[in-house]
């Protein structure tokens, strides 16, 4: 390119106009990855309901929904820790510590509300704790997470021992289990749904949830941007830490059962459906609908097996394997559009070499 | 065009290119790569960065092949594949930063991969040892031969390189800006090593942005601009003023559209700012209305100094001002809200998140204020995007493109217009025209000329010599931490800043 000499005149430049988007709605509507898992979702439920017996019973659903409403809460906060490229392994251990925090107060004599509210308080400064590690001492948030998961456990196990608190009021456990009225949707969805929005509207329309973004694709930009990148990662693992505790009381009353052992593992479940929904590992990239799409394809997939008599192993490896291909397509997805898009810069090349021998 | 005749000698041209095109992909680095080296003589190559002088060299070193064109070597047409072909053609490139193993002798480094060897075929150690005294002593510098490498001084490490090319009786040495890292006295010694192989018959080319350097050291020099050849004048015909007028093809106050502007109250000063290793006593201001250019060699602390104003990087001590109340350190957040701005160095690290959209980069650092009761939309987002990237003509296909598909030169004016939006007071601009086209380069000029006119700040802090010359009211020279020298436009000439970025800092005090 020769240097043009610069204009005396700034004014007469010409303004340009830009097209906001490169491809038309329904593309970006339909051709992406959350439109996938939901359109998934819906095969399965429109094959189970047409194959597996007792399938379109109303039980299936409030089942179905009560399992996996401490899954649908914790994925939340979930989502937006790994959308800036942090992990929190610690979750199922907070849901456990939690549930034996509840059972404990209960026993004592306090009154369930205030047990309760003491719970999730246990479980916020468990978050507190995962965050400060993170972003105060700088350690990554895998291994601290990892050891909070066992310190976590370690301490709901020993509080109870091998014991369970088993006596709850009858009002509390009853309306943790109660549908909403003239529906076979739990109660539980209430408070599920209310936080959703809440989250979906901090992720995707917020200045927050922009910085978000930002520091899962590129953290050193973010923070010359004016994103205050620790504080707001310490912010999401103390959310992760009052969501846990507050799926932990849920979880006691759902199975009238406060135990050491509470929700062992469904920290892997968690983020097996958060990375189905479209999250990538690598940060920076999904979205909320996607993650409860995942976390319901994973769930309606178990029950429509379960119902239709297959065992749990094979279950298990029906969801990893779904899993590892929809990490594996996400991957493949991206090289085939790099490749596109190299082809389409050699294309270029080739036609200006073209131009300048002609 | 003027082309000049290269002098003629009897002797075929030790090392002739003719013309060498060398292109990658759409981009064209080298148009007319045309230079001619004479045996017993030192020829200089000048030209801005990005005019295709690295590309010309390594061609020369086999690196890269030539698209088109020829290179003669003493008269006979020569092809290199390689850089063993070009080394065994008696071709030594010696570069700015020399790569030797560190945790061999010097010795061992002249002689690596090709270490003599005895009747039992094993490494004769005293031969090599001893042809390495001889070769010291022939350049007239003491290095102890047996001594490991690491820990040496670059300037050391260049004669290692040095001696390794002239133990390979290498004919043609070429250097590729040698001196940019090295103090007065190591110029001294290397430009002394310099002339004793000259006058041994070799041909030398000697790359270097310093005109003081060229003058004093070389026969001839060749001007290079925008990937061409441009002129060949032996150094007694021609004069600074000559060479940087065929460097830029143009006057610099005409490529360099600096506006006349009010110069107001001072906007930003810094005081005593230091960071122990870092910098140090830093003080200047800047006005409302002022370009204030920042120069100094790469890893003066420049930029580590705007990165401690804005806030990402600590300090230890001093005291940042901006419009008259101290700024809060290590809080960019603050000092944006303020009406601080900076566009940083790095752009593809620091600047933008390249696999976000044009639109959501330009809007990243106004998220909160674009925002209404706390929302924030695509909608609102993408007319804020539109508004700037069209005041700044950035060339996208549309704004919800991966920044990072875009070009160079658009790529900064996306940085440009995130932080313009912010309306700022005050700009730190950190290396704005690096690696971009010169005709957005130019734009970037424009833009920033303008912008002082309208009354903003602007600390701009350049590498390029005739930009920070070009552009500047005043100019601020760091060298190794320290502020070493301050000259107002009319004082401010290559040689000044040049002494002041490279002096000894005793020197320059």
């Amino acid at each position: 390119m020769t240097a043009t000499a610069p204009a005396p005149a700034p004014d007469t430049r010409t303004t340009r106009t830009y097209k906001t988007y490169s491809n038309p709605l329904w593309r970006r509507v339909l051709l992406t990855r959350e439109s996938a898992v939901i359109g998934l979702l819906l095969v399965v439920i429109a094959v189970s309901l047409a194959v597996v017996p007792n399938f379109d019973s109303p039980l299936t659903v409030t089942y179905l929904l009560r399992d996996i409403a401490p899954i649908l809460l914790i994925a939340l906060p979930m989502t937006l820790i790994i959308i800036t490229e942090e992990i929190d392994l610690s979750v199922a251990s907070i849901v456990g510590l939690s549930s034996v925090m509840t059972g404990i107060l209960t026993q004592a004599g306090l009154p369930f509300p205030v047990a309760a509210i003491a719970a999730i308080l246990v479980g916020t400064v468990a978050g507190v704790i995962n965050g400060f590690l993170v972003t105060v001492v700088g350690l990554p948030s895998l291994a601290v997470t990892i050891g909070t998961l066992a310190l976590f456990r370690g301490i709901a196990v020993g509080l109870l021992g091998t014991t369970a608190v088993t006596e709850f009021p009858e009002f509390w456990s009853d309306l943790a289990r109660d549908n909403i009225p003239g529906t076979p949707i739990p109660g539980i969805m209430i408070p599920f749904v209310v936080l959703a929005i809440a989250f979906a509207i901090l992720l995707h329309f917020t200045p927050f949830g922009r910085s978000l973004y930002a520091i899962g694709l590129n953290k050193e930009a973010a923070a010359f941007s004016g994103v205050d990148v620790g504080r707001t990662k310490f912010l999401l693992f103390v959310m992760s830490g009052a969501v846990s505790g507050f799926a932990g009381v849920y979880f006691t009353l759902l199975y009238n059962n406060a135990r050491g052992d509470n929700a062992t593992g469904m920290e892997l479940q968690v983020i097996a459906a958060v990375l189905l929904g479209g999250v990538s590992i690598f940060g920076g990239r999904g979205a909320l609908h996607g993650v409860i799409a995942g976390v319901l394809l994973i769930g309606t997939l178990g029950s429509a097996l379960r119902l239709a008599g297959v065992t749990s192993d094979i279950i298990n490896v029906i969801t990893g394997v779904l899993l590892v291909l929809s990490v594996v397509s996400a991957s493949l997805l991206a090289w085939l559009r790099r490749r596109r898009i190299s082809a389409i810069g050699k294309k270029k090349e080739r036609e200006l070499a073209a131009a300048s021998s002609s | 065009m003027t082309v000049a005749q290269p002098p003629t000698t009897p002797a075929p041209p030790a090392l002739e290119l003719s013309k060498v095109v060398k292109s990658f992909g759409a981009v064209v680095a080298l148009r007319s790569g045309t230079v001619t080296l004479e045996q017993g003589s030192i020829h200089a190559l000048i030209g801005e960065n990005g005019a295709g002088k690295s590309t010309l060299v390594k061609i020369i070193a086999g690196l890269y092949r030539r698209d088109a064109g020829t290179i003669k070597l003493r008269g006979e047409e020569v092809d290199f594949h390689s850089t063993a072909q070009s080394k065994a053609a008696g071709i030594a490139v010696i570069y700015q930063e020399p790569t030797l193993f560190p945790d061999l002798s010097v010795t061992e480094n002249i002689f690596m991969g090709r270490q003599p060897t005895n009747r039992f075929g094993r490494i004769d150690r005293k031969a090599m040892r001893a042809e390495a005294q001889e070769i010291f002593a022939r350049l007239g510098v003491s290095i102890d031969p047996d001594r490991i490498t690491e820990g040496l001084s670059i300037a050391d490490q260049q004669i290692i390189e040095i001696a390794k090319a002239i133990s390979l009786d290498a004919r043609v040495l070429i250097m590729d800006e040698p001196t940019a890292a090295l103090s007065g006295v190591e110029v001294e010694r290397l430009f002394a090593v310099a002339r004793s192989l000259r006058d041994e018959g070799r041909a030398l080319m000697f790359i270097s942005h310093r005109f003081d350097e060229v003058f004093a050291l070389c026969d001839t020099v060749t001007v290079m601009r925008d990937g061409s050849y441009i002129a060949t004048e032996a150094i007694s015909e021609t004069s600074v003023d000559e060479l940087v007028r065929q460097m830029v093809g143009r006057d610099v106050a005409e490529l360099f559209p600096k506006l006349p502007a009010e110069i107001g109250d001072e906007v930003l000063v810094v005081e005593g700012l230091t960071r122990t290793g870092v910098f140090h006593d830093v003080s200047f201001s800047v006005r409302a209305g002022e370009i204030v250019g920042l120069a100094g060699l790469v890893g003066a602390g420049r930029s580590e100094v705007a990165r401690a104003i804005f806030g990402v990087d600590p300090y230890e001590s001093g005291r940042v001002t901006l419009a008259g109340t101290a700024l809060p350190k290590g809080n960019p957040r603050v000092a944006m809200a303020r009406g601080l701005a900076l566009v940083p160095e790095d752009r593809r690290k620091q600047g933008l998140v390249l696999d976000e959209s044009v639109s959501r980069n330009v809007t990243l650092a106004i998220r909160d204020s674009l925002a209404t009761a706390g929302l924030i939309t695509n909608r609102t987002e993408n007319a804020a995007a539109a508004v700037w990237a069209s005041r700044l003509e950035v060339k996208t296909a549309s704004l919800d493109a991966e920044t990072g598909t875009l070009s160079g030169g658009n790529q900064q004016k996306v940085v440009l217009g995130k932080w313009l939006a912010t309306e700022p007071k005050v700009l730190i601009v950190d290396e704005p025209t690096r690696g971009i086209d010169v005709g957005t380069k130019s734009e970037v000029h424009r833009l920033l000329s303008e912008l002082a006119q309208q009354g903003m700040a602007i600390l701009m802090i350049s590498s390029e010599l005739p930009e920070v010359l070009g552009m500047a009211d005043r100019v601020l020279v760091m060298r190794e931490g320290w502020l070493t020298g301050e000259f107002p436009r009319s004082e401010a000439t290559p040689e000044t800043v040049m002494f002041a970025a490279t002096a000894d800092k005793e020197e320059a005090k």
